[in-house]
């Protein structure tokens, strides 16, 4: 399957012959787990099989909630504390269940962060980055109507403000926001609809995850020198890599444990910890809470869709330019969705020859910066639409923007990269030297 | 290495984001009361429980339901524990409707407690999660770990916080109470010194009655607490432990890639 030169499954047996003629699964597994991989990987590539077992977790856990789960207005709240009281270990399965949809949030947030970082979105690799942009808006988009399901006060008005937001596009708006509905308002058809959605959802994200897997095991992973594989000869790409199972496959799985520590320990002790109160208050669309906030995971863009006011000169010009249609409501809109899109064609704005952040020096204080930016509008989303909330909401949604549609075109052009090491063995025998000294690390320079 | 530093940072950061947002109460902070089902190890105490059921019965029962409450569940081993008969005793109690009957029967052990009687007296059965006090170190809500959410404190607090001042607004008398959001409640003070005769002589003050009943609300909206916090340690031991072996096997197998002789 991979570009990678590498040893592919031979069928010994005759049994395994005869399979293997009519169905070659067997040589399919052997070789996804037999991947050669490069070596060199560190712990930020443990993200992965992390996310998987997310993935695994909690439609497992789902599952078995929808056994006992009621999508209707006037039982929906009640039968979560059916699970919670009755239902054998349903307290542990439901907080397993929400607790592991802010774990699967941190893992891919820390996933794409460490693509940013190392380059991984650039050629060859862009088909791969967008099919995860895919996932992560699935994602969004099935932990939102998660969030609905219980019923409570913080899912009720949840709902109401984000279909609200398709409601503000020009002319479709209307219909999209009904159809989402089922109808003029937040009700029982949204409430079934969700239910529907959230089951399917992750299906279909489990069908991106296989193509997200095989894009990479075409072009390989990339590693932290952002330098490719040595492919002309399978004894030249053994010096780079090492198959997956073992050294990868115990690696990941001990980083997993350490994560699941920390896991049960929230689901333990503390397992409404990443949860709003208020969602312990059934449903009541007559009464508003004094603060509607989204779940942790959405707060960065929330942030920025609360940033453009009608004050912003921005959405000022916009509104003038274009006759009203584009007024503070729909731009905020725009401005949500698209600090997403800027994040999924970043492949095409990232203008540097050199992959790997590790080797560009001013690169790596921009990208700090958006770490600490992606922090600071969590925070704001937090907040209160007041200010001074909302002009360092304006400040850090144009650095979202500014880093990637102008620093980073700007960057490759300006900046002096430093030496790459000539191979992923250079790189790993730099770390650990071999004692008998028969290999050179050799570095070469990048110009 | 600068990544990783970043990503644990991060990774911190993300999850002490959220109780930020959390607060937005406004009512007078509350203090942390020693409850006996704090922190990790934390458990009920059964003859608070039963007081704490005591009181609801007699007082705050009048006006408030406890609708996802099954009355069996008072007889569950970490919950107030009452044996089989006085279950089924206490069942009785309350009238429910029965729809194949087509009239009011005496409850059972298998019916819920009622709802509330009156329209704009909230159900008790979740309170205790519904309100979150504490939100500290600094708005990062790691103190629930040791403490709780608070929800039980700001019950007590509550319960006990009144000044005695009321008011009347468009036909409703509202109360003084510093801690309630607005600082104004519809509910009038329902405890006051000896309101309720425990049996065992236990006492009967005010502020020990509001921690009772508090206790006990923390039990209607948490009743598997004990069994909760015993999986997460289970969970905790057993993949320390995974973490550990995994550790050595991942270690070992690296070694003869790592510092090859």
């Amino acid at each position: 399957m991979s570009g990678i030169p590498h040893d592919h499954y031979e069928p010994k047996t005759k049994g395994e012959k005869w399979i293997h003629t009519r169905l070659p699964i067997v040589g399919l597994m052997y070789d996804t787990l037999m991947i050669p991989t490069p070596k060199n990987l560190n712990w930020m590539w443990i993200w992965g099989i992390v996310l998987t077992f997310c993935l695994a977790l909690q439609i497992v856990t789902g599952v078995v909630l929808a056994m006992h789960y009621t999508p209707h207005v006037d039982l929906a709240f009640a039968s979560v504390e059916h699970i919670m009281r009755n239902v054998n270990g349903g307290y542990m399965i439901r907080y397993m269940h929400a607790n592991g949809a802010s774990l699967f949030f941190i893992a891919v947030y820390a996933h794409i962060f460490r693509g940013l970082y190392y380059g991984s979105y650039k050629a060859p690799r862009e088909i791969t980055w967008i099919i995860g942009m895919l996932i992560y808006l699935l994602m969004m988009a099935t932990g939102f109507m998660g969030y609905v399901l219980p019923w409570g006060q913080m899912s009720f008005w949840g709902a109401t403000v984000i279909t609200g937001l398709f409601g503000a596009i020009p002319l479709v708006g209307e219909p999209i926001q009904t159809l989402l509905l089922g109808g003029p308002a937040v009700d029982n058809a949204t409430l079934n609809r969700f239910f529907s959605l959230h089951y399917l959802l992750p299906f279909v994200i489990a069908g991106l995850v296989i193509l997200h897997i095989w894009a990479f095991h075409t072009t390989g992973n990339n590693n932290p020198t952002g330098v490719e594989v040595r492919r002309t000869s399978k004894e030249e790409a053994e010096k780079d890599t090492l198959p997956f199972w073992p050294y990868f496959v115990i690696k990941d799985l001990f980083a997993l444990a350490v994560i699941l520590v920390v896991f049960f320990a929230v689901v333990g002790f503390m397992p409404n910890y990443l949860g709003h109160p208020d969602n312990y208050i059934e449903a009541n669309p007559l009464s508003t809470p004094a603060n509607i906030v989204p779940e942790w995971y959405f707060l960065p863009f929330y942030a920025i869709l609360r940033a453009f006011t009608a004050e912003v000169w921005v959405v000022q010009i916009a509104s003038f330019v274009t006759g009203g249609i584009v007024d503070a409501k729909f731009f905020g809109v725009l401005a949500m969705f698209g600090a997403i899109a800027v994040m999924a064609v970043v492949p095409w704005l990232d203008t540097s020859r050199v992959r790997s952040g590790r080797y560009r020096p001013m690169f790596k204080w921009w990208f700090g910066l958006l770490v600490v930016d992606f922090f600071a509008l969590m925070w704001l989303g937090a907040m209160p639409a007041e200010e001074p909330y909302a002009s360092f909401s304006l400040i850090a949604s144009a650095y979202w923007f500014g880093y990637f549609l102008v620093i980073l075109p700007l960057l490759g052009v300006i900046e002096k990269p430093l030496a790459q090491p000539e191979t992923i063995e250079a790189d790993f025998d730099a770390h650990y030297a071999p004692k008998a000294g028969n290999t050179t690390t050799s570095v070469k320079s990048a110009e | 290495m600068n990544m990783i530093k970043a990503t644990l940072l991060s990774a911190v950061l993300a999850l002490t984001a959220p109780a930020a947002f959390a607060a937005g109460g406004g009512g007078k902070k509350i203090d942390d009361i020693d409850f006996s089902f704090d922190g990790p190890f934390g458990s009920y105490d059964v003859n608070q429980l039963q007081r704490g059921l005591q009181i609801y019965t007699e007082v705050c029962s009048a006006c408030h339901g406890l609708k996802q409450v099954p009355i069996r569940t008072l007889g569950d081993a970490g919950g107030p524990s009452l044996p089989e008969d006085q279950v089924i005793q206490y069942a009785k109690n309350f009238e429910v409707f029965d729809a194949e009957l087509d009239d009011f029967r005496p409850a059972l052990p298998v019916d819920h407690f009622p709802k509330s009687s009156i329209s704009n007296a909230p159900d008790l059965s979740l309170m205790a999660k519904a309100r979150a006090a504490f939100h500290g170190p600094y708005g990062l809500g790691i103190n629930q770990l040791m403490k709780g959410t608070g929800g039980a404190e700001y019950i007590a607090t509550l319960l006990h916080g009144y000044t005695g001042e009321e008011k009347t607004q468009a036909g409703t008398t509202l109360y003084e109470n510093p801690y309630f959001p607005g600082g104004w409640i519809a509910m009038a003070p329902p405890l006051y010194d000896e309101a309720v005769e425990f049996q065992d002589g236990s006492e009967n003050n005010i502020e020990a009655m509001s921690e009772d009943v508090a206790a006990f609300l923390m039990w209607t909206a948490e009743p598997k607490m004990g069994a909760r916090k015993q999986a997460g340690f289970a969970g905790v031991l057993f993949l320390t432990l995974l973490s550990v072996l995994l550790y050595l096997t991942n270690k070992r197998i690296w070694a003869p890639v790592k510092y090859k002789d």
